[in-house]
């Protein structure tokens, strides 16, 4: 159990922080923001590379995570890199 | 303790990786240090994942994974046109909620003996479940393959499956102290997973085309919070972190776009336009249309534009017209800006993203807040394809639906040029009295060929 609040700890911390960081942000970044941290939540994918793969069933499902969530980071990055790349001031 | 050293190390460039995740996120809320921004939290991203995969299981699920993965998402986000950037958002999206929906999933195997454990997987299933589902909806009302809308008996059926899918949540919950199940818990639990997958169907079917921009930030940020909830499944910090600042930036684009259509969250999703106000007293008067030469001669003559796109700039792809036109006025000493809306189209920063498309510079944006003060300096206000963010109603008519809602006011320029296809009311479907006001001129048509006609008129 002591773990867990450990972690909440870090879960509330993170959040308060990202509420902090991105208070006020121009509206001209509102979309590459929004696909910027869209790439960021693809870190599920670090959390899919480490199931566990024992039973088929498990093969799989760890297979869909991790195609699934590599689509989502490199897309994701891609697609945002390729759009403030647009932004230019002249 | 050759296990030790790895984990050790692992854990150590996930403190680096939170720290490039930190930094990019905030040099993303800057525009001189975006892209910047972005390649750093790319560059956090590559080390928690090479450290990960250090003592992976099955090295040919695992790059057989990824490399599948990376194929399909490179393809499309190389391809994707611009115009198609929110569906692809949401799409994307969809892909991580997915991902946490599994990850989830797979460890329910673990929870067993572990009360808390357990509350968590069923928690993360839903969120990752609804969120993919949901981002598919989205993606479809986007990419307008999708045209079942609220009323329609489809949406109410799903309507119910999003309420059984909650009522399921508390069900799950209270589970394991029920001592005898009716069917085995496995059974139990893919009734579940069908019915959270039914329940996001739900939850975004109901929400019309303009409210968009909120879905999406919101879809946005359960995919982060699903993220982090992973991480704490998992006891994996770098996800919980991560996680976490995508839920905190989605939140705050949420809130951000709600105030700026001066309506509650639980509003937009759960009540929508129709039932949030009575219908509006229909004022109705004489438009007084006007062609493509006379409205040359006003501008010709202007000293100061203001042109307001909205979401039919984006149906029409007009923004590369309206680039050319707005360099032509500039030619000719006319000073433009543009007044964006921040939930003028379909996602936040819609227009934005379409007029860097079309190489107009960014500091030529401006916001409400910005303009308003001196729109009564404004010869021409161009008006393309928008309709309720400049609807005089919102600050003139206390019975209007959308009275209150921050607007761009540009019938208080001098002289107003409507780009409409036709007069049918916007989203909202509220009449707007400023297609009626002395001042205003309509230019009826396809916005891309009206703006065509003008341009091709500055030439001559």
């Amino acid at each position: 159990m002591e773990i867990y609040i450990l972690l909440g700890f870090v879960l509330i911390l993170s959040i308060y922080l990202g509420l902090e960081l991105i208070s006020k942000v121009p509206s001209t970044l509102h979309t590459p923001l929004m696909s910027g941290a869209n790439a960021i939540s693809g870190i599920a994918l670090v959390g899919a590379l480490t199931l566990t793969q024992d039973t088929f069933l498990q093969t799989v499902i760890a297979f869909l995570a991790i195609t699934f969530a590599s689509i989502n980071v490199f897309g994701g990055y891609l697609v945002t890199n390729r759009m403030l790349s647009m932004f230019k001031k002249k | 303790m050759e296990n030790f050293d790895i984990t050790l190390l692992q854990n150590i460039a996930y403190i680096f990786a939170a720290i490039l995740f930190i930094t990019g996120i905030k040099m993303l809320g800057k525009e001189a240090t975006a892209q910047k921004g972005n390649i750093i939290s790319a560059v956090g991203m590559f080390i928690a994942i090479i450290v990960t995969a250090i003592n992976i299981v099955n090295p040919l699920v695992v790059l057989g994974g990824i490399l599948l993965g990376a194929f399909i998402g490179s393809v499309i986000a190389i391809k994707v046109k611009m115009t198609s950037i929110p569906e692809m958002v949401a799409l994307f999206n969809g892909f991580g909620g997915l991902a946490t929906f599994f990850i989830a999933w797979s460890e329910m195997g673990s929870a067993n003996n572990n009360l808390f454990q357990y509350l968590l997987v069923i928690l993360t299933i839903y969120i990752g479940g609804v969120t993919f589902s949901g981002s598919l909806i989205a993606f479809g009302k986007l990419s307008e393959r999708l045209k079942i809308g609220k009323g329609h008996l489809v949406t109410n059926v799903f309507i119910s499956f999003f309420y059984i899918s909650l009522i399921s949540i508390l069900a799950m919950l209270v589970l394991p102290m029920i001592g005898s199940l009716p069917l085995n818990f496995e059974t139990i639990f893919y009734i579940y997973l069908v019915l959270v997958m039914l329940g996001g169907i739900g939850f975004v079917l109901p929400i019309g085309g303009g409210d968009m921009p909120v879905v999406i930030s919101l879809l946005n940020s359960l995919s982060g919070i699903a993220a982090a909830f992973a991480g704490l499944i998992l006891v994996n910090n770098v996800l919980i972190v991560a996680g976490s600042l995508v839920g905190a930036s989605g939140l705050i684009l949420t809130i951000i776009m709600a105030k700026a259509m001066n309506r509650t969250i639980g509003n937009i999703l759960f009540v929508g336009y129709a039932a949030s106000g009575t219908s509006s007293s229909s004022e109705q008067g004489e438009v007084k249309p006007i062609n493509a030469e006379d409205a040359f001669l006003i501008l010709e003559n202007a000293s100061s534009v203001l042109i307001v796109p909205g979401y039919g700039m984006a149906v029409a792809q007009a923004q590369h017209v309206v680039r050319e036109l707005g360099e032509l006025l500039e030619e000719n000493g006319t000073d433009v800006k543009y007044g964006i809306h921040p939930v003028a189209g379909r996602m936040p920063g819609h227009m934005n993203v379409l007029l860097a498309e079309a190489n107009v510079s960014y500091d030529l944006l401006a916001e409400p807040d910005d303009v308003n003060p001196m729109m009564d300096t404004v010869d021409v206000a161009i008006v393309i394809g928008a309709n309720d963010v400049v609807n005089p109603s919102a600050t003139e008519e206390p019975g209007s639906p959308i009275y209150g809602m921050p607007i761009l006011e540009v019938a208080n320029a001098r002289t107003v040029f409507v780009l409409k296809r036709s007069m049918s009311s916007g989203f909202a479907g509220v009449q707007n009295p400023l297609f009626f006001k002395e001042n205003t001129r309509m230019l009826f048509g396809d916005a891309k060929e009206s703006i065509s006609g003008l341009v091709s008129e500055f030439k001559d």
